[in-house]
């Protein structure tokens, strides 16, 4: 779609990206000597990490065992092709990227823990990793600690910025806004149900969304909002509240397994998501295989990706994604964003001339990412991304269409005035 | 019933100084700091595990819900760090500065009033004590008096295990939720992130632990172990002798929930966090399974099977990010398939008796001055 407008600026990377997949096979055949501009170590390095003069060490702190496994492959899957392509390119100053993988189990100590080991064992010069916002305030103090660089691919509820972070995800903001001017501009949409799993995200992001609503639509309110513990299944009497109310909207961010019979609920009560209009920002395509398509179809989403965006660099991501970790793979929001991470941790790098990370810090505002699946992306000032909210239509077959997209790139806004 | 005029046996003494040594010279002199924060981490586990010997080995009650006072002694000295990190110079980014974030992000405008004590240390440090204390009394208090106990006290105090991850995670504003209470950062004034903080909170830890090693065997010596380990076999035997069953039950129940707030507290300044994920139900159990692992009659053997089972837990999850948790399962099911005893009885079968044999051939004197072995039915 918009992608259109910048073939120029992003063909020559996109060739690049593919002849380095070309290249996979006969990367180890290449002598060292193609390597022969990179910079000396003492040079790039000053800190310690471990970078040596053919490699660099990073880090990938997910959760392979335990509830969070589940949503977190997608982003290690991501982050170990985004890995692999860099390889094949060449690297980061002409050394390879090596990966340590952690588990960070779905416990939040954990997280903690294996932190620490990557940052103060491994020196590890920068680590993909985390999924929730509770291992990502687990793990917050040991990377400004040990000054470690971290970057967090989920979309999440803002009221935070470090140094030491770059959040590749949306903050809340970036995800919510725009969606709701959508949806009351085209539906015409004035009563908002807000829902959500209790916890931080959900209740953040219902914040603003009220805020929103009664401070900046035109006669909107909300009607009702309620919050489910994480895991509930029981979702009747909500559902009655909602047959009663009748609300324009019904604004969900039910999270992880609770999804599945809420939707399912939802069909069996009559609700028919083509009639009323439900917008979410937490389901993705990863959630709808576990929902099932024809519970959700006709919903929308508010993200910044869709499996189905139709512009080279996704379609070039989607083939390399599932040659890699096979056909019935999906992509969702999160696991683009990962994808993300080690790209721009690249850029950043040679941006700074060095891995160091308070140079790399300094230097990641400004760097930009043309061969974004999402289309291009840029990091701000407050270490956030500056991407398009783009809301989609779920189908019958689990893939979201796209509906709308913003026209230009929304600044995120981690503290956002007038909003707390 | 014999008791022993000795504080120590000879064994225990070997276990008591092997153990001193690993802990105060030989983990310290060969670890770099990072993993010695690790072994503190896993001794704060022992500390319930001390506690699950005397209620559970000794006195035959299986609690599952250990995590909660783990928990509540944690979540006490994190309010306690918490508000100290929180203060107005630190937060004056947020809506109602002096407040911990997470009350700010969710519209609390003032402190909640039970927060206020933890302003000041020595009524923290006395919250850690009592807090857990009296909560296991009123607990142990409700359901011994009925003479509820085995596997329906099991599965009450699971319950609460339950209720307590589901009270926290839903009154996020003042407990922080499921995040738990994070980014502390100094105890007193004194910043508990530095490597120096840390060596030195390792040895006040191994302290505090040997402090509750010698109160659990104390109380395994006197005429009260002894009534615990009779009620664990014979309770109505013991109750028709006159004994109030219920009182002792309390005592132990209490006894070990307060050793497992210590732990919790010592986790909170060793980790630096306190998350709901440590009182729920499966962190619970598994305490109990490192109690297990060590030998749940055995007082070192808590603290061999914290240490062991969790640096197992470590290492395996290094080397196979993907499949170690089937390694640990394993682990668990053959120590529980094929030693029963857990580390200790493995010790006790068959290391034990060569040692024995050695020292008797030598003096060949026979070894007679061994009182009746740990747990031994009281009669």
């Amino acid at each position: 779609m918009s992608d259109e407008k910048k073939p120029g600026l992003r063909s020559p990377l996109r060739r690049k990206l593919l002849m380095g997949m070309a290249a996979l096979p006969a990367i180890s055949l290449l002598p060292r000597t193609s390597f022969a501009e990179a910079p000396p170590t003492s040079a790039v390095n000053t800190t310690g990490l471990a970078v040596t003069d053919s490699e660099v060490t990073v880090g990938i702190l997910h959760s392979v065992t335990g509830t969070m496994a589940i949503s977190e492959t997608g982003s290690v899957e991501a982050e170990k092709l985004a890995i692999e392509q860099i390889n094949a390119e060449g690297g980061v100053l002409g050394r390879k990227i090596k990966f340590i993988q952690e588990d960070g189990a779905s416990d939040w100590p954990t997280f903690a823990e294996k932190a620490k080991k990557l940052l103060v064992n491994d020196k590890c010069a920068a680590v993909m990793g985390c999924w929730t916002s509770a291992s990502r305030k687990a793990v917050l103090p040991v990377f400004e600690q040990y000054n470690g660089m971290l970057y967090y691919p989920t979309f999440y509820e803002g009221l935070e910025q470090s140094k030491n972070v770059i959040y590749t995800g949306q903050e809340a903001t970036q995800q919510i806004i725009a969606g709701l001017d959508w949806v009351n501009k085209t539906k015409g949409a004035k009563t908002f149900y807000l829902l959500g799993s209790d916890y931080i995200w959900p209740r953040t992001s219902n914040k603003i969304a009220r805020k929103h609503i009664e401070g900046h639509l035109q006669g909107a309110k909300v009607v009702g909002e309620e919050y489910f513990p994480l895991g509930h299944t029981q979702f009747n009497s909500v559902i009655n509240k909602i047959k009663l109310t009748k609300p324009d909207v019904i604004y969900a961010i039910i999270v992880g397994g609770s999804n599945v019979a809420f939707y399912k609920q939802l069909k069996a009560a009559g609700i028919d998501l083509s009639k009323q209009t439900l917008l979410t920002i937490s389901v993705t395509e990863d959630e709808i295989d576990g929902i099932g398509g024809e519970n959700i179809a006709g919903a929308y989403a508010c993200m910044k990706y869709f499996q189905s965006l139709d512009n080279p660099n996704n379609k070039a991501f989607v083939a390399a994604f599932k040659k890699m970790w096979g056909e019935k793979t999906v992509i969702g929001d999160v696991t683009q964003a990962a994808y993300l991470g080690p790209w721009l941790w690249k850029l950043t790098v040679e941006k700074a001339g060095s891995f160091d990370i308070d140079k790399i810090a300094a230097a990641s505002p400004g760097v930009e990412f043309k061969g974004a699946p999402e289309g291009y992306v840029r990091i701000h000032e407050n270490h956030h991304l500056w991407s398009k909210t783009r809301v989609g239509r779920a189908k019958a077959d689990g893939q979201y269409e796209l509906i709308y997209e913003t026209a230009d790139l929304v600044e995120p806004d981690p503290f956002p005035k007038g909003y707390q | 019933m014999i008791i022993n005029s000795r504080f120590f046996n000879r064994t225990e003494l070997i276990g008591f100084v092997a153990l001193a040594l690993l802990l105060f010279v030989i983990l310290p002199l060969s670890l770099d700091i990072f993993r010695l924060n690790l072994v503190a981490k896993y001794l704060t586990y022992a500390f319930v595990g001390i506690g699950l010997v005397l209620c559970w080995g000794y006195g035959g009650i299986l609690s599952l819900g250990q995590g909660v006072f783990f928990g509540l002694g944690g979540y006490c000295m994190a309010m306690y760090l918490k508000l100290e990190a929180s203060s107005v110079a630190n937060t004056k980014i947020q809506s109602t500065p002096g407040i911990p974030d997470f009350m700010d992000w969710n519209q609390l405008t003032q402190l909640p009033f039970f927060w206020k004590p933890f302003h000041s240390f020595p009524i923290t440090l006395l919250a850690i004590i009592l807090v857990p204390g009296i909560f296991a009394f009123i607990i142990g208090a409700a359901m011994f008096k009925r003479r509820v106990g085995g596997v329906y006290f099991a599965i009450i105090t699971q319950a609460i295990a339950a209720i307590m991850t589901i009270l926290i995670v839903g009154q996020q504003g003042y407990t922080g939720g499921i995040n738990g209470i994070t980014d502390l950062r100094t105890l007193h004034g004194w910043d508990i992130r530095t490597d120096h903080a840390k060596f030195i909170l390792y040895f006040v830890e191994v302290v505090l632990l040997f402090g509750c090693i010698i109160a659990a065997q104390f109380i395994r010596l006197t005429k009260l172990g002894r009534i615990l380990v009779a009620m664990r076999e014979q309770e109505d035997r013991v109750r028709f002798s006159g004994y109030s069953v219920a009182n002792f039950k309390i005592f132990a129940f209490c006894a070990a929930a307060i050793f497992a707030a210590i732990g919790g507290a010592m986790f909170t300044l060793e980790v630096g966090f306190m998350s709901p994920s440590f009182v729920g139900i499966v962190p619970s159990i598994e305490m109990v399974i490192y109690t297990a692992v060590g030998g749940r009659m055995s007082i070192f053997g808590a603290v061999w099977g914290s240490l062991l089972v969790n640096f197992a837990k470590t290492s395996l999850s290094e080397s196979f990010p993907q499949l170690w948790l089937f390694g640990l399962g394993a682990l668990f099911i053959a120590v529980v398939l094929a030693f029963p005893n857990g580390l200790s009885g493995i010790w006790q079968d068959y290391v034990q008796p060569h040692i024995d044999r050695l020292l008797a051939s030598r003096k060949s004197k026979p070894g007679n001055g061994f009182p009746v072995a740990d747990g031994a039915p009281a009669e």
